[in-house]
């Protein structure tokens, strides 16, 4: 690996996550399907970030990649690059991976019954990841169990200890599978639909949970879902996720007050309630397409209210909306809009190329800094 | 509940004909002989009415009973105690061919979308079944009836022999639908029908059953966990938690005026898709308690965030009582423990140790400045008891110390305002504070 980034801006040390280019894809005998499709993510330290789309759109490939969990017949491409920590996590050995998933990288999964060993007592597992992650044993392992079953606010502790899975609520599961996750102190926290499966007022539980604990231990967090309310709750900037592709990206207060890409606009206008004066729901026809080969036109355009011929054969790159403040990305040709349409339209074809030529640039490693986000403070 | 009157539960009962009505509806599980363990109580005892042609919703968390509830509607459980008078007839107390007859006029869709389908039948089969099982007119009928329900419900009619595993949650969801509307029944117990979609599928079904209710005037008893789905369909909405209705009324009264403290928790709860929203959120602790064993009082009472304090407490600081409610939680939670016959032998010697480790709960509980001198005898007391294996006389002594109202005694529907909402409420009563005024007004005044 190339010697740590070599960057003086304070803005980028904090940078604790950050992927480029990742694409992960799945070989099938017919066709590979690029289920994440060459995305940009930035994660700092004590910040949330949310991943949101319909199911079908690769955030949990997303999730997997980054964990290193992604197997045969999966494969993420060796121009991706997930830089954690200042580590190139792309290079690293299995060994070594299992070592950063010990130590540096947590996930929680959507259903936490699946997570936990049934045979097992819930004081089990949560010692096993201890030992094997902090080498602690025994009296020792014990209490550092009472004291994070307590950290993530489960009452009686000691007793629920020697409880099984099964005497957990699904709730109070989440919670100790979240107590796991922080037996290896993590970083970085990535959150895959964790309250999909609960109940409103548990949910309200864990959400609060997780702001704490992120208080606490200055946890940065890659929180997804596809409830864009939970999503404006607990994040504090948001990525769209269509199709393997990011399609629009900025902060909650940006993406909520003025979403840009016709597809958020779909989602935030399908949320019930949004419109209780209207008779009908408002929906986004069609569905995802399962994207088998490298994108030459904008993914979405077959469902698009706004789309017209140019969408069909114009693939569009992520660009800058916003000259100042927070940065407000997204991908769609009707964008820069003080442009008149045909330049816009070349701006993204421009904007491809340039991108493409970058990759194929061996100099890669220090893209990352070079190409990256342009955030202004 | 036999205090709340025919009037108060149908106040508007001339614009809306009743089609359904429930009184005093249980459905206990399990508890029969004499060494059986007590019964669980999904359903414990509600009385509604359903009104011709509307959406009454049914929401609740998980558990609440509110699935047994709308089986029990339809008579896929037996009901325990009460009557379900449908159209008049009370159909508790139907069996064998009447039973079967009176089926045609109440089907269900299921949530899950996946396992409610046979995969071995094509889907016209799937359709066709219950007109089968009816013996409903010809079987070139019934292919000709197939067609229409498959075009009604948006499937082609291609459609006809394929199998379900060919296709999406969406699609399979409106099999199901197809399925329920064969027999052209009067009522509809939706369970769940678009938990398990993704947004805008979701939106599509709801904005189809919509349609269909208005084309096949159906009544709809819709079951969900989602408020926002519900409040966009229904035009009533009961509010249920363990076995007990909480709160019914209008849906929108219901949502910008909740009356009970479990609805305006429940309502605070949902995440407001707006980052700017500063909503005072009330997050309830803990879990809705074991339905073998509820509260002598009111079911919400030990997760209340509007409980009525004895006298005596009145003005103790929140989070002493707080975790006093904590440690009774505890309590209660060790008693559900069976210690085993050795632990029975060793109580009888004296030798019991188990529950040794309270202390550190206690400690836990009340933090560094440890149990307030005012409350120390009865907390030392119950932990003593404790130690010594007895977390039943534990709880007795917590509850001889700390009851109020609400852990005591029932509380009763109340009429609440004028357009006919219910709730169940000790707070309801004169003597006591409002709940708006405990919990802070509305969270909600869009």
């Amino acid at each position: 690996m190339t010697p740590p980034i070599a960057t003086t801006s304070a803005e980028r040390d904090d940078v604790l996550l950050s992927v480029r280019n990742l694409t992960t894809v799945f070989h099938t005998d017919r066709e590979t399907i690029r289920a994440v499709d060459g995305i940009d993510i930035d994660i700092r330290k004590g910040e949330t970030v949310g991943l949101v789309g319909e199911s079908g759109s690769g955030k949990s490939v997303t999730a997997r990649s980054i964990m290193g969990l992604i197997e045969e017949p999966g494969e993420v491409l060796p121009e991706s690059s997930i830089r954690f920590d200042g580590r190139e996590l792309t290079e690293v050995s299995p060994e070594e991976y299992q070592q950063i998933r010990g130590s540096g990288l947590g996930i929680v999964f959507q259903d936490p019954i699946q997570s936990l060993n049934p045979v097992y007592t819930v004081g089990n597992q949560i010692k096993e990841a201890l030992r094997i992650n902090q080498g602690l044993t025994g009296e020792e392992a014990t209490q550092e169990a009472i004291d994070l079953l307590e950290a993530v606010s489960i009452p009686d502790a000691t007793r629920r200890l020697r409880e099984y899975p099964h005497e957990f609520s699904g709730g109070m599961r989440q919670r100790a599978m979240i107590a796991m996750m922080l037996a290896c102190d993590p970083e970085l926290l990535i959150c895959d639909e964790p309250t999909t499966a609960l109940d409103v007022t548990i949910q309200a539980q864990i959400l609060e949970l997780l702001q704490d604990l992120q208080e606490e231990r200055d946890l940065a967090i890659l929180f997804i879902t596809h409830d864009m309310g939970v999503i404006a709750e607990i994040s504090d900037r948001v990525n769209v996720m269509y199709a393997g592709e990011i399609v629009e990206s900025g902060t909650t207060e940006d993406i909520f007050a003025e979403p840009k890409h016709p597809y958020t606009n779909g989602l935030l206008e399908a949320i019930p309630g949004e419109h209780v004066d209207e008779d009908r729901l408002r929906t986004i026809e069609g569905e995802v397409p399962t994207p088998n080969e490298p994108a030459a036109s904008c993914r979405f355009a077959p469902r698009c209210p706004k789309a017209w011929e140019d969408c069909e054969n114009v693939h569009p790159e992520l660009i800058e909306t916003n000259e100042t403040g927070d940065s407000h990305r997204v991908a769609c040709l009707l964008y820069p809009d003080d442009m008149p349409q045909n330049d816009a339209v070349r701006h993204h074809l421009v904007a491809g190329e340039d991108a493409s030529e970058s990759e194929a640039d061996p100099g890669r490693d220090d893209e990352p800094i070079e190409q990256g986000v342009s955030r202004d403070e | 509940m036999s205090d709340v009157s025919q009037a108060s539960l149908s106040p508007e009962g001339t614009r809306a004909e009743t089609l359904i009505e429930v009184r005093d509806l249980k459905k206990y599980y399990g508890g029969d002989g004499m060494f059986a363990d007590p019964p669980v109580r999904a359903v414990d005892g509600v009385s509604f009415d359903v009104r011709r042609g509307e959406t009454l919703g049914l929401v609740g968390e998980s558990g609440c009973g509110k699935t047994t509830l709308g089986r029990t509607l339809v008579q896929l459980e037996h009901a325990t105690e009460g009557t379900i008078s449908f159209d008049g007839t009370d159909i508790t107390r139907l069996t064998g061919s009447d039973l079967k007859q009176w089926r045609r006029n109440a089907q269900v869709v299921f949530q899950d979308p996946q396992s409610s389908l046979n995969d071995r039948m094509t889907v016209g089969e799937i359709i066709r079944e219950p007109l089968d099982v009816h013996g409903w007119k010809t079987p070139q009928d019934r292919r000709q009836r197939v067609r229409e329900l498959l075009s009604s419900v948006g499937l082609q009619a291609e459609h006809y022999y394929r199998y379900p595993h060919q296709f999406s949650g969406g699609q399979r969801q409106r099999i199901g639908i197809a399925r329920a509307l064969a027999l052209e029944p009067e009522f509809v117990v939706l369970d769940e029908p678009v938990s398990a979609l993704d947004a805008s599928v979701q939106a599509k079904i709801l904005n189809l059953l919509e349609d269909l209710q208005e084309e096949y005037n159906l009544t709809y008893l819709f079951i969900a966990h989602d408020l926002s789905v519900v409040r966009h369909i229904c035009d009533r909405v009961a509010v249920m938690y363990l076995g007990k209705i909480m709160e019914i009324g209008e849906t929108e009264d219901l949502f910008q005026d909740p009356a009970n403290p479990y609805t305006f928790s429940l309502l605070s709860a949902i995440p407001e898709p707006d980052p700017t929203s500063d909503k005072e959120r009330i997050t309830l602790p803990g879990t809705p308690p074991n339905p073998r064993d509820p509260p002598t009082g009111c079911q919400f009472s030990t997760r209340c965030p509007a409980k009525i304090r004895p006298d005596e407490f009145e003005t103790m600081e929140a989070d002493v009582w707080e975790s006093i409610e904590m440690f009774r939680e505890v309590v209660r939670e060790r008693e559900r423990l069976d210690i085993g016959f050795s632990g029975r032998l060793k109580r009888r010697l004296g030798m019991f140790s188990a529950f040794d480790d309270i202390d550190e709960t206690i400690n836990d509980l009340f933090g560094e400045d440890g149990v307030p001198a005012a409350i120390a005898d009865t907390i030392d007391e119950a932990s003593a008891l404790l130690k010594d294996g007895y977390p039943g006389e534990a709880r007795m002594v917590l509850r001889d110390r700390f009851d109020s109202v609400c852990d005591a005694k029932r509380p009763d529907l109340h009429s609440v305002n004028e357009n006919g909402k219910l709730s169940y409420c000790h707070r309801h009563t004169a003597e006591y504070e409002d709940v708006s005024t405990v919990l802070g007004p509305s969270s909600d005044d869009a």
